[in-house]
């Protein structure tokens, strides 16, 4: 065990994580570790297996050899403590369009207990203030995602995973949404996300190449 | 007992063990199947007495319901198969149910089919809703389902998996469905052979029906051999005990 | 308020929303039945002899009408993905989804029935029968639907290949059913049918969710 100043809420563990789609081997030997505090960016070129990692780290598909640990013991072993803890935000937004903005939140923060308040203030936050109470067909493709990314103010997740989170934002969204990671960060939280777009203001950023893990 | 049941199911989800095994066994199956079919044909045909009520028409039996049994059981081993991959995610055990399926559906076909020819002597009409061909339909409509699905799919996994689920549905539900229409139409005929019960047939009659049905599930294996050996082929292909056979 | 019940609160606004999705079949229903007297007989006798097993026939096709659009959109805009995320029971899931699918379905097919019932000259003895027998039959359908939904979640035009994944598993229902308002239209008992109904609700709703739950699972793993 690492030298730590007490106990951590986030410590997720891959070992020799491995994973073939279709015959072809996309990581193999792949080890990493995540703490609190951690902001991880998983970059390579298109079909390195960057989504295909980010979604076992998540725990949404089993479909892998190897090792993966929370807290050093089998992330399956209590999947539903995990997933009170991580927020994953996927390519899709999980909006849907007959419902208010509001309404589409609420659903979306159901696993968690949170107040009605906190929902407004949220919307709020990323500039949906005004729009709660509009059907979200009438949003733009930007503002729709905005919904989604709302949850990132009030659900008490310390770890984020985070899927090409900077899709369809203007260039506001995408400075609020980089600060909003920064001060999760500080605050102790982790992050993980694919990204094409460079994160270079983050101080502890590290990066992980895929596409070159292979030998 | 435990661990040469273990070592069985190693073997059997190795693609190459079985299908150096299963080769040596392909001229075994087919002659003993040729053989079969010629003695329970002959001895059906020409040396069991005609029927008293059905005259030489009941001969179709010797058809009929072997056909019939193996669309039953095949799909059973189909969904047990399907199981298989679910829990275990043997890759041999889906392109068995694969391959299953259309021989299943196509034994189905023929016990439909025969039984509509032996329906137009005995009832006087090609096609009576009589509850055991009702049941056999709703099982050839359970096959068509199951091989839609598995082609529908994108990825050929995804259609096993989607295969596989639906075929245990279906597993549960055959007896229901069976139950139901036979509760729905209590005219039918008593079946013709129950395991359970003392045969109603002469001894003549039922011994060449047996090796008939013995004939037909020797049939049956050898088409799932052949037809999974060559999914084997497909899908191993890259491998280099693959290409060595397909050099020589 | 646990992602289940949310589920359940949104997937009933979303249908207050869009009220096609379920007056649709609704009408389906109503015109699916128009039909028969006018393709095979409008004498009263005749159509009151036929009249139950219509009425299940058509209510049997409306419901898998509104079944399509059971878990599609769910799985193309990403809510799908979110349950499996937020580690509560696929099982409780798809017991919920099959919940909205009756009451979106079912129970206004239960209802508007004895509308149906009077243009088919339906006998004043089976509307009790075909009410109770829509009443526990139509959830059957919706759980078992449900599978098919699940399973044809990802497919592209899935809507035709569900109807011939799902319509041999009706066939009990559909017998048991139409049988018990046939035989209270001639004024014989009828508890047995309904009773065997009734357990194979008890079964549905027992396995069906697991199967569902597999199959949701499909559309995931890419």
């Amino acid at each position: 065990m690492p030298a730590s100043t007490g106990p951590t809420t986030i410590d997720l563990e891959a070992r020799q994580l491995c994973c073939e789609r279709d015959d072809r081997v996309l990581f193999e030997g792949l080890d990493l570790r995540l703490q609190d505090g951690d902001l991880l960016q998983l970059a390579g070129p298109n079909g390195a297996g960057k989504t295909t990692l980010l979604r076992l780290l998540a725990g949404l598909n089993r479909d892998y050899d190897g090792e993966l640990l929370w807290h050093g013991q089998p992330l399956y072993d209590d999947y539903s403590a995990y997933a009170a803890l991580r927020l994953y935000q996927g390519h899709l937004a999980a909006v849907k369009k007959a419902l208010t903005p509001l309404e589409n939140l609420r659903w979306l923060v159901s696993n968690w207990p949170v107040e009605d308040d906190d929902l407004w203030q949220a919307l709020d936050e990323v500039e949906l203030g005004g729009y709660e109470e509009t059907p979200c067909q009438q949003l733009s493709a930007g503002q729709q995602r905005r919904v989604a990314l709302a949850r990132l103010c009030i659900a008490p997740a310390p770890l984020w995973i985070l899927d090409e989170p900077f899709t369809a934002l203007d260039k506001k969204g995408v400075s609020w949404l980089e600060k909003r990671m920064q001060q999760h960060v500080e605050q102790g939280g982790a992050v993980i996300i694919t990204s094409h777009h460079a994160l270079e203001n983050i101080a502890s950023l590290r990066q992980l190449e895929l596409g070159s893990v292979r030998a | 007992m435990w661990q040469w049941l273990k070592q069985l199911y190693h073997r059997l989800g190795s693609p190459k063990w079985f299908y150096e095994i299963t080769g040596k066994w392909i001229p075994w199956l087919a002659v003993l199947s040729v053989l079969g079919c010629v003695a329970g044909l002959v001895l059906g045909l020409a040396y069991a007495p005609a029927d008293y009520l059905q005259g030489n028409s009941f001969r179709i039996i010797y058809i009929h319901v072997p056909a019939a049994i193996i669309a039953q059981s095949a799909y059973v081993m189909m969904a047990v198969a399907g199981a298989v991959y679910l829990v275990w995610k043997m890759k041999m055990a889906a392109w068995v149910a694969k391959v299953i399926a259309p021989i299943g559906a196509s034994f189905c076909l023929i016990a439909l089919f025969t039984g509509a020819i032996w329906g137009k002597p005995t009832w006087g009409t090609w096609w009576v809703w009589d509850a055991r061909l009702t049941s056999m339909l709703m099982l050839l409509f359970l096959y068509f389902g199951v091989i839609a699905l598995q082609q529908a799919m994108d990825s050929e996994e995804s259609g096993f998996k989607a295969a596989a689920i639906l075929a245990l549905v279906g597993l549960v539900n055959i007896p229901i469905i069976k139950y139901s229409v036979e509760w729905w139409n209590t005219l039918h005929q008593p079946a013709t052979l129950k395991l359970t019960e003392k045969p109603s047939m002469a001894t003549e009659m039922l011994i060449p029906l047996l090796i008939m049905i013995f004939t037909t599930y020797l049939f049956f294996a050898l088409l799932i051999i052949l037809r999974t050996r060559n999914e084997i082929l497909w899908h191993e292909r890259k491998r280099s005990w693959v290409k060595e056979i397909l050099e020589h | 308020m646990s992602l289940v019940t949310a589920t359940i609160k949104r997937d009933l606004l979303l249908a207050a929303r869009n009220p096609g999705e379920w007056l649709n079949p609704l009408m389906f229903f109503l015109m699916v039945a128009a039909l028969f007297p006018l393709a095979v007989d409008p004498d009263p006798k005749f159509l009151s002899k036929i009249a139950g097993g219509v009425i299940w026939v058509a209510a049997l096709l409306a419901t898998l009408l509104s079944l399509d659009a059971l878990y599609k959109a769910d799985v193309e805009d990403g809510s799908l993905e979110q349950w499996l995320a937020s580690g509560e029971s696929l099982y409780g899931m798809a017991l919920g989804k099959a919940l909205v699918h009756w009451c979106i379905s079912g129970l206004p097919l239960t209802i508007m029935s004895p509308v149906l019932g009077l243009m088919l000259s339906l006998p004043a003895d089976a509307y009790a029968a075909l009410l109770l027998s829509l009443l526990v039959g139509t959830p059957v359908l919706s759980l078992l639907g449900a599978v098919g939904a699940a399973l044809t979640a990802g497919v592209r035009s899935g809507g035709l290949l569900l109807s011939l994944l799902i319509l041999p598993l009706y066939i009990p229902v559909l017998i048991f059913s139409a049988s018990a308002v046939y035989h209270a239209g001639i004024g014989m008992d009828y508890n047995g049918q309904i009773g065997f109904l009734g357990a194979l609700l008890a079964l549905a709703a027992c396995l069906t969710p697991f199967a569902a739950a597999a199959a949701l699972k499909l559309n995931l793993s890419r």
